[in-house]
């Protein structure tokens, strides 16, 4: 194996594009795809182009009703069905929609398998990491669910145990609920709790159904938890489950929308959240599963200065790189600062004192450790 | 909502005659607190989980007690002074009479038969469902002035957005003269909904106030 880690990519990833003045924009992927190759952190022949995934394989999460709807939402700019909640404010529909959602699944399918044949240790589709997304419905910007869909894949065809992390800063609700009564799957999220958030869910309590029972976890965490409690948590929670849950392969979300600039969320962590926990799911990797790990996206809408500074920190840590101390290039500021709102940062480390202390932190951290002794039993 | 809407239908019941000894296997196995009895299906009396172990004799004692527990009836021991509810009563009148009276179940009688209990918990899990999120959705806290008009005003604001409301419920505010309308809506990103909301001129409670 002389390829340790593939990037699964398309341009035409680029068309899962609501509209411009939708948070979710596609922008960022190009943004952090330019400034890998900027910064000289990807070859060519890393970069695998995706597959269309087929449509018996997407059958085995998304209901046929609602595949139909998607395709008919494809060709019918007028298309809206609150209950498939396409073409809502949070889903409008975008021309190609089906395809090109098929595509992004493709994408994380073919990671996963790429990864069950040893075509490569880990990994990483960025467009992935759809998690809201319903068997039967579109929900949180998330038309198909390429995680669910590439988990089911890889219990059909290597009948692997799978644990699915989520750090993005919203539940992962849509991933969850598919595989709740799974016993073989382990979904573990974490997540600012639903007091203020969308969409509500994952509380401590929702452990999963039926033989599935115990196969989910959920964190909720306080607005304001910030970069030490987070990683504390994370820190606790994860190995543990390694360790009981022994799944073969892991698929990780990426979603980076914790962050402080984050306009959707109230996490206040730094970017160093997003160099610790690649580290430390790379880590499990090694020691748990033979380093079978695909990662995928997620949310993050900060698009000009997070997004691409957390995914190439992913992609850096897959390769085995620390870039943490790393300015970013000049050429990749200036090419894109022409059209950014706001300046791009000059370093891939946050500046110093980027916001005020938090005046509740002691209560927050505490609040925190209570949460995850009651996950995990200890309360 | 009416009781009718969350009582059970099949209650678990005692006959007066009855030992002490039957009752409490019966709200043991059922994992219940409260056995109405019954006689030729009218409501005669009611016994708590608690009723029965006060008349119980001590675990301490060592002494046989079978004989205590076999001749002790239900009769002797219950109370038939009981509060009860009618089906079309409404859940929320339910709800002040266990506060008032700090009890925790009604029978529900209707034509002198009875046809259903209604307990606490079912009335908590009842503000659960109407509270809870049972759809993804964003919450948010408006503070609004305690006076008519206030409502429609926010409501046109949501209407405008076309965003669609999964709850909503008004609560007491600190401040006397107001309101907190608390609102449940269909969307990951409700900024454009909080701007509009605030420039309306009713603030919107951000996480930061919660504590």
């Amino acid at each position: 194996m002389n390829r340790k880690s593939l990037l699964f990519h398309d341009s035409l990833y680029y068309k899962y594009c609501f509209g411009e003045d939708h948070p979710f924009n596609p922008v960022r992927l190009h943004m952090t795809l330019d400034l890998l190759e900027h910064m000289k952190l990807i070859n060519n022949n890393q970069i695998i182009k995706p597959d269309l995934v087929s449509e018996q394989l997407l059958a085995t999460v998304h209901s046929q009703q609602y595949i139909d709807a998607v395709k008919q939402a494809s060709v019918d700019p007028n298309y809206i069905s609150t209950t498939y909640g396409l073409g809502t404010d949070d889903t409008p529909i975008f021309s190609n929609m089906h395809e090109i959602s098929s595509l992004i699944v493709g994408g994380t399918v073919k990671a996963a398998e790429y990864v069950m044949e040893g075509e490569c240790n880990h990994a990483l589709n960025l467009a992935g990491g759809l998690h809201h997304s319903f068997s039967t419905k579109a929900s949180g910007f998330c038309v198909y669910n390429d995680a669910a869909v590439a988990i089911k894949f890889l219990q059909h065809k290597y009948n692997a145990r799978i644990i699915y992390i989520d750090t993005d800063a919203h539940h992962g609700d849509g991933v969850q609920s598919i595989f709740n009564q799974d016993p073989n799957v382990l979904t573990v999220s974490f997540h600012e709790t639903g007091k203020y958030l969308f969409p509500g869910t994952g509380h401590i309590h929702e452990r999963g159904e039926g033989e599935g029972f115990g196969y989910a976890y959920n964190i909720p965490l306080e607005p304001f938890t910030e970069d030490d409690s987070l990683l504390t948590v994370i820190n606790e929670v994860l190995p543990e489950l390694f360790e009981s849950f022994k799944p073969d392969i892991i698929i990780s979300q990426n979603g980076c929308d914790a962050h402080y600039l984050d306009p959707l969320t109230h996490l206040y962590a730094t970017i160093n959240t997003f160099a610790e926990i690649p580290k430390l799911v790379h880590n499990l990797a090694h020691t748990y599963c033979n380093g079978k790990w695909v990662a995928i996206g997620g949310g993050g809408y900060d698009i000009w200065r997070v997004v691409p500074r957390a995914w190439s920190l992913l992609w850096a840590e897959m390769n085995e790189i620390d870039i943490t101390n790393n300015q970013l290039p000049k050429s990749w500021r200036d090419k894109w600062s022409v059209n950014a709102p706001t300046n791009l940062p000059p370093t891939m480390k946050d500046p110093k004192n980027m916001y005020e202390p938090v005046p509740r932190k002691p209560e927050i951290d505490d609040k925190n450790l209570l949460t995850v002794k009651k996950v995990l039993h200890k309360a | 909502m009416l009781v009718d809407e969350i009582m059970k239908r099949e209650v678990i019941t005692v006959n007066p005659e009855d030992s002490l000894a039957t009752a409490l296997l019966i709200i043991k196995k059922h994992r219940i607190r409260h056995l109405p009895v019954v006689e030729n299906n009218i409501l005669v009396g009611i016994v708590s989980d608690r009723d029965l172990r006060d008349v119980c004799p001590s675990r301490l004692v060592n002494e046989d007690q079978d004989d205590l527990l076999q001749n002790t009836k239900i009769k002797d021991i219950m109370n038939s002074n009981v509060i009860t509810a009618h089906p079309l009563d409404f859940v929320e009148d339910a709800a002040s009479v266990f506060y008032e009276f700090r009890i925790g179940c009604l029978p529900v009688i209707q034509k002198g038969k009875l046809v259903g209990i209604v307990t606490e918990s079912d009335v908590l899990h009842t503000l659960v469902e109407l509270m809870g999120v049972n759809q993804p959705s964003s919450h948010i806290e408006v503070e609004v002035i305690d006076e008519p008009g206030v409502l429609a005003d926010v409501a046109t604001i949501l209407r405008d957005l076309k965003v669609n409301v999964t709850s909503i419920y008004l609560k007491p505010s600190a401040n006397k003269n107001n309101k907190a309308l608390v609102l449940r809506v269909q969307t990951m990103d409700p900024r454009r909904i909080c701007t509009e909301i605030q420039k309306a001129g009713y603030p919107v409670k951000g996480p930061l106030g919660l504590s």
